[in-house]
């Protein structure tokens, strides 16, 4: 199965039926297959804090929600997941591209990218990183782990995991 | 008429429905003259009233009204277009616009200038945008209630404030009881 395909059959398995996405080149893959499925709301955000307040919406009104996204935005959301996230403990799939890694071609992204896992590990997120294209087999127990334990998880997808640019 | 006095008029009419309130004092002038399980206090996060009261609407059937300030709204502007692209009928966006960030000292907001956020949201796609003076709020709330039909409205005040005591209840609490009165509620 194509891996977009995949990351969307996982999500309707885990009964997550609103996702919020804001742009990445690397996610317009699977972010089409989101728009495509019959089984998931698909709702783009203008910027991805506002994304995590429709996603504790959805949450709180009894959909399971996950939120797509680029490494640049965890810049963009650390007072949110802070805040209403993990303070009201509300689970919250992040699946992430992971620029700035190996094959990147923009210089500007490596300056997030450096900073990405440390500001996951500070802010206590459990992190995974998603480098090869089998990887993905953890993709359906890693959002089970996320609704167990009712906390933001990040997914990083490097271009590795990607196939390149 | 100040923010707090929006508030108060409105309670016989929000009383029973879904309340998402804006973070800073309008939460804690809700939650001190009448606390409700309906009623979602947002303790951060500012700017995501909107956003989260629509994330309610679209996955649920109950009607849903945010309580959200124009301060908070300038914050989240993204938040406009977003709304008028996902059409919730059961959505009720109120901005109680007193032109100033209240929590904060009444600072003055761009909404209280040049801006207007009725033009604003018109401009982003929504299609019932009401622009009203704080005395007539009670009678415009009730109207986008009968009207089934996502309302934004945009409620001129003065500014100014009261004296009212932070929230301390756990924000799981808060989460926990509103969840619990809205899943009762949707059978």
């Amino acid at each position: 199965m194509d891996v977009n395909d995949r990351i969307v059959a996982d999500l309707v398995k885990n009964k997550v039926e609103l996702v919020t996405t804001v742009p990445c080149k690397q996610l317009a893959g699977v972010i089409d297959k989101i728009e495509d499925s019959k089984d998931i709301y698909h709702i783009p955000s203008n910027k991805e804090d506002e994304g995590m307040g429709i996603c504790a919406g959805a949450i709180m009104g009894g959909k399971r929600s996950a939120i797509i996204m680029q490494n640049t935005a965890i810049g963009v959301t650390i007072n949110t997941l802070a805040t209403l996230i993990q303070y009201y403990r509300m689970p919250l799939p992040m699946l992430i591209s992971y620029r700035g890694e190996l094959g990147e071609p923009v210089a500007c992204q490596v300056e997030m990218a450096v900073h990405t896992k440390a500001l996951l590990a500070q802010m206590n997120i459990p992190t995974y990183h998603f480098h090869k294209e089998s990887d993905i087999e953890e993709f359906d127990k890693i959002l089970q782990y996320t609704f167990m334990c009712n906390k933001p998880v990040a997914i990083l997808t490097d271009a590795t995991f990607w196939k390149g640019y | 008429m100040i923010r707090s006095d929006v508030i108060k008029s409105l309670l016989p009419v929000i009383r029973d429905e879904f309340v998402v309130c804006n973070i800073g004092l309008p939460s804690q002038e809700l939650h001190m003259m009448d606390d409700q399980p309906t009623n979602f206090y947002m303790l951060g996060t500012m700017g995501l009233s909107s956003s989260i009261g629509l994330g309610l609407a679209l996955a649920q059937k109950q009607k849903i009204i945010s309580i959200d300030g124009d301060g908070s709204v300038l914050t989240n502007f993204g938040t406009l277009p977003t709304i008028a692209n996902n059409v919730a009928d059961n959505f009720i966006l109120l901005i109680i616009d007193n032109g100033s960030y209240g929590s904060t000292g009444d600072q003055p907001t761009y909404a209280g200038k040049k801006t207007s956020l009725t033009a604003v949201a018109k401009a982003c796609g929504c299609e019932n945008v009401v622009e009203c003076q704080a005395e007539e709020a009670v009678d415009v709330m009730t109207a986008a209630l009968a009207s089934n039909k996502m309302t934004i409205i945009v409620c001129k005040c003065e500014s100014g404030n009261i004296p009212v005591p932070v929230i301390t209840k756990d924000p799981v609490t808060i989460r926990d009881r509103f969840m619990d009165a809205l899943a009762a509620a949707n059978g």
